[in-house]
């Protein structure tokens, strides 16, 4: 695509105001958005926030282009994993042997995605992020199986939205070569939680007209996933 | 180019291709005890260079949602199949597979939307015969041979769209729409395979008892590039956490025997 100046402005303009709505309904505003007006509110949004960063938590950039997509999908696998980490090493309470089967398999696999990231990326791999789960209780089945269906099904949505703003087929399919598997994740998950019902692919996440799974953009997956994670995320840069 | 035009694309250059790719001559031949454990069933090896020039020319987007299409024609009409064989499914099971089955009917509710919002001509349905010419007679009589062949149709469903998703890089909606499709499935098939005591996920080339070509590839432990297994994981891991894609032939060597015409 040829933009001039003018059109790649109004891009950016844009993209300011897509982040911007949800951005002011957020609770969190530590994310950095695409401008000085956005840095501005956001900074002035972070006085009051009892969550926001720690002053020795180092921002984290996501980058530009199909390697920002890269690090973006970089850090939710982190989170997963880290997430899946933690479910593993300190089992809820009644856990069968069974869903330690299948949760150790996906903290397998989440670490593999993890670190087939970090290995791709290389030296533009964003650094590892820090992790806040003090709002889980690991302990419990409940807790611990209603995030792993949250962080799933996002998953598989930020997949879904980022394969349009990539560019590299290679890379593409490698993102086709996971989110699949996600997929899989989220149901197997879902029917642990109501087993044999509809719900390992649910209404809430399947729009029952079109047939169609979320799709989410890297904002609206930042935001999510925000409550989760210490670090700054600047994602101004990615495309959109 | 949907199936079909791609088995009459393929019947000008190899006048054979019914045979060669027929699954009631080659994939599904192999039955032994009257189970449905496949003896290692080679993917045709046939298609040509003037066949890769083929399936290259038909990237056009109306094309690749027709290949879809016919896909979800396929997969609507198992369910719905499934669905009013009375006492196939179990009660239990039945909330299952009626989302399956809704799913798949939007899913070929929304494909053809799309085709004529681009002004193109859906794909008409094709016949078909989920016997495989009689290789599955109790299909839909018999709730062990109906879930394997679900797990058949989704894991290649998922596999199908994986393959092509690439085609329509230049296309953000369609590519969108098709890649929202394609978790749908393997939701599904996380599902079904789970019913079958199976992994909800893909362990190595393992067919579990389907014809081996549904899992071909899926024992690639390389993802660009970078080996999983020298990451520190095993093979079972590495090939779990990701799943290969398939290729129209390959795709068309596992449906085709269940299309009539």
């Amino acid at each position: 695509m040829n933009n001039t100046k003018d059109q790649r402005h109004e891009q950016v303009s844009d993209f300011e105001e897509k982040i911007m709505s949800p951005m002011r309904r957020a609770r969190f505003l530590k994310y950095l958005g695409a401008s000085t007006a956005a840095s501005a509110l956001i900074l002035a949004g972070c006085n009051d926030d009892d969550d926001a960063p720690a002053m020795n938590t180092p921002g984290v950039d996501l980058g530009s282009g199909d390697i920002g997509i890269l690090n973006y999908a970089y850090l939710l696998e982190q989170l997963e994993a880290a997430f899946y980490e933690m479910v593993v090493s300190t089992p809820y309470s009644g856990i069968s042997s069974a869903e330690t089967a299948i949760l150790t398999d996906i903290r397998d696999h989440e670490k593999a995605h993890r670190d087939f990231f970090k290995a791709a990326l290389g030296t533009s791999a964003i650094a590892m992020v820090e992790f806040d789960f003090s709002s889980i209780d690991f302990g419990n089945r409940a807790s611990v199986l209603n995030t792993a269906k949250t962080f799933e099904d996002l998953g598989v949505s930020a997949y879904n939205g980022a394969g349009k703003l990539l560019t590299n087929g290679t890379y593409l399919l490698l993102a086709g070569k996971i989110v699949s598997v996600e997929a899989r994740h989220a149901s197997a998950i879902r029917d642990l939680l109501n087993p044999f019902s509809a719900d390992y692919a649910g209404d809430d996440v399947v729009t029952v007209d079109t047939g169609l799974d979320l799709a989410k953009s890297p904002s609206e997956v930042l935001m999510a996933a925000d409550a989760f994670v210490k670090n700054t995320i600047k994602f101004d840069k990615l495309p959109s | 180019m949907n199936l079909l035009k791609i088995f009459s694309e393929i019947e000008k250059v190899d006048g054979d291709v019914y045979e060669k790719m027929s699954s009631r001559r080659g994939l599904f031949k192999h039955l032994s005890g009257g189970g449905l454990k496949m003896a290692a069933a080679a993917v045709p090896v046939l298609l040509g260079s003037s066949l890769n020039k083929a399936y290259a020319q038909s990237s056009a987007v109306p094309d690749i949602l027709n290949y879809a299409l016919t896909l979800e024609y396929l997969e609507d009409e198992f369910y719905k199949s499934g669905l009013a064989a009375s006492g196939l499914i179990p009660e239990n099971r039945r909330a299952i597979f009626q989302q399956i089955s809704k799913h798949e009917t939007a899913h070929v509710g929304f494909l053809k939307t799309v085709l004529g919002q681009l002004s193109a001509t859906p794909a008409d349905k094709p016949e078909f015969d989920f016997t495989a010419g009689g290789k599955f007679a109790d299909v839909f009589t018999n709730y062990q041979t109906f879930l394997a062949l679900s797990q058949a149709f989704e894991d290649t469903g998922v596999r199908a769209y994986k393959g092509r998703a690439g085609e329509l890089l230049g296309n953000a909606t369609v590519l969108t729409a098709a890649l929202q499709i394609h978790s749908v499935e393997a939701r599904h098939a996380s599902m079904v395979r789970r019913l079958r005591e199976e992994k909800g996920w893909i362990t190595g080339n393992d067919s579990s008892g389907l014809p081996d070509a549904i899992y071909e590839g899926e024992d690639n432990v390389t993802q660009g590039g970078a080996s999983i297994t020298s990451l520190g994981y095993s093979s079972g891991i590495a090939t779990e956490a990701f799943d290969e894609p398939l290729a129209p032939e390959q795709v068309l060597a596992i449906a085709g025997g269940f299309i009539v015409s």
